[in-house]
Order: structure tokens, then C-alpha cells, then sequence
């Protein structure tokens, strides 16, 4: 038998202030970049170990996009414009 | 790493490659007017005063993305920002690339930074040649569904070779 749940008191909304949510660098998926180049420059770009990179890969693959990495805007931003130079459909956005 | 080329490759590459730079040369050649020290204004000429539209070309567009798909501003700023500088460094990277593309084929050697411009410029060409020939997915199967007679035939050959040039390079670098 268990116990009733304890009133709590829950904040009346989650909802962080749209200054609070991080920004996110987001990978969407395109018929030409080769999955093993993918891979290769989510690991060459972020450090990421390869079982990353490649989990990574898969979800752009098989959902259409990732959020590849998080943190200030500069630093999304700066994200896009390498992931540009290296041909990855890349853009930026506040996380929700 | 080393790799080995025909001279036909070699030459396929090259023009290829050089088609590329042609593309993301930059538009407003006044841009490349001499650099005067003494002119203050000059030292800003790289940042347009207006966020450029983005490229109306497809493959133009596919090389140089917007940065945002839900903020038009925020993506013109980023342009604004960043694309004379995603385009020079596409130049770049085709560039290295050529300089270390034997003219009669033979072999090829690089180094780690030099098998990284090749990756890049390589790429380049495939996302180029990818959007003009509408590529999907099933590339394999609209490659297949042409004649061997169709214009398209030999590009959608080339575009596979570049495929597998690309596969090996990640390989070795891998």
C-alpha cells in the first residue's frame, strides 16, 4: 500500500523566461552529405567520441534534424558558420 | 594519406573544383579593390551595409545556407556577417586543394590539413552537382531508372565517383 502524494506547492509554469532558454545549433538532414563525413565532422568539429557523433548522425538521419550542441548565441553561431564551411545544412535557434 | 589518380580524374577534378570557385566568388568585385591603410572606411568594406538576400541560384543557397530558418532578421545579420567570409573560405579550401592535385594525375599525398581541404572542396562539388541534378535519397534508383544514352547518365556517374572518392578520404582520415 502507498501513501497518498504530499501536497506540493508546483510553480503555476515551467516556462523559463525566453531570456533563460539556451540557444542550439541544429543539424537538419540533406540526400548528399555522406553519413561517414557526418560523422566525421561532428567529430572533428566538437570533439565528440565517435559513438556520439554517430548517434548524432543517425538522429539528423532518421529524424530530420539534431541539436548537435548547446550554450550562448555567439558560440551556436560560430557553430553554424564552421558546420557552413564544411557543407552541413546548419542553423541556429533559441531552444523551446 | 596517399591516393592515386588518372590523369582523366585529375582533370575531371580540377574543372570541377574550379567551376565551384567560380560560383562562390564574390559578386560586388569593388570589394577587391586595393586595401589603402590610410582610408578608415576601407578597414569595414568587407561588411556589406545592408544584409544580403540570400543567393536566388539553388546551388548557391545550398553552399551558402541561411543561419536561421524561423528569424528572417536574425538570418540576414548572420549573412551579413558571415558569408564574405564562408565564401572566401570555400575559395580557400578549393584552392588547397588544387595545389595539391598533380596536373597529369599520379599520386597524391596529404597531410592532415590538406586531406581536410580536399574533404571540404569535394564536398563542395558534390552539394553542387547534387542540387543540379535534383539528387534524393535514392540516388542509387533515379540513377538507375536513366539510359545510358541520357545527358544525365555520365553526371550522375561522376557524381557517384566523387562519392566514393569522399568515402575513402573520411576513411583514412577516420
Amino acid at each position: 500500500m502507498s501513501a497518498a502524494p504530499a501536497e506540493v506547492d508546483l510553480p503555476k509554469s515551467t516556462d523559463k523566461p525566453l531570456s533563460d532558454r539556451p540557444w542550439v545549433t541544429i543539424v537538419w538532414n540533406d540526400p548528399v552529405n555522406l553519413m561517414s563525413y557526418v560523422t566525421y565532422v561532428f567529430q572533428h568539429v566538437f570533439g565528440y567520441p565517435k559513438k556520439k557523433a554517430t548517434k548524432l548522425m543517425l538522429d539528423v538521419h532518421h529524424k530530420g534534424k539534431a541539436v548537435v550542441a548547446a550554450g550562448a548565441r555567439e558560440a551556436m553561431e560560430h557553430n553554424v558558420e564552421i558546420l557552413h564551411g564544411y557543407g552541413l545544412w546548419a542553423t541556429v535557434r533559441q531552444d523551446n | 594519406m596517399r591516393a592515386w589518380l588518372a590523369a582523366a580524374e585529375a582533370s575531371l577534378l580540377r574543372s570541377l573544383v574550379g567551376q565551384v570557385m567560380t560560383l562562390v566568388a564574390a559578386e560586388n568585385t569593388e570589394d577587391t579593390r586595393d586595401f589603402d591603410p590610410g582610408d578608415l572606411e576601407a578597414l569595414f568594406i568587407e561588411l556589406p551595409d545592408k544584409a544580403p538576400d540570400a543567393p536566388e541560384d539553388p546551388v548557391l543557397a545550398r553552399l551558402l545556407p541561411d543561419g536561421y530558418t524561423d528569424d528572417p532578421e536574425a538570418a540576414g545579420e548572420f549573412r551579413k556577417y558571415t558569408e564574405a567570409g564562408l565564401r572566401s573560405a570555400k575559395h580557400r579550401a578549393a584552392l588547397d586543394m588544387l595545389a595539391t592535385l598533380p596536373l597529369a594525375g599520379g599520386r597524391v599525398q596529404l597531410s592532415g590539413e590538406q586531406a581536410i581541404a580536399w574533404l571540404k572542396a569535394l564536398n563542395d562539388v558534390r552539394l553542387a552537382l547534387g542540387v543540379r541534378l535534383g539528387v534524393t535519397e535514392d540516388f542509387e534508383e533515379q540513377w538507375g531508372k536513366l539510359a545510358q544514352d541520357d545527358p544525365q547518365w555520365t553526371a550522375f556517374e561522376v557524381y557517384a565517383w566523387l562519392g566514393a572518392v569522399q568515402e575513402s578520404l573520411v576513411q583514412a582520415l577516420g
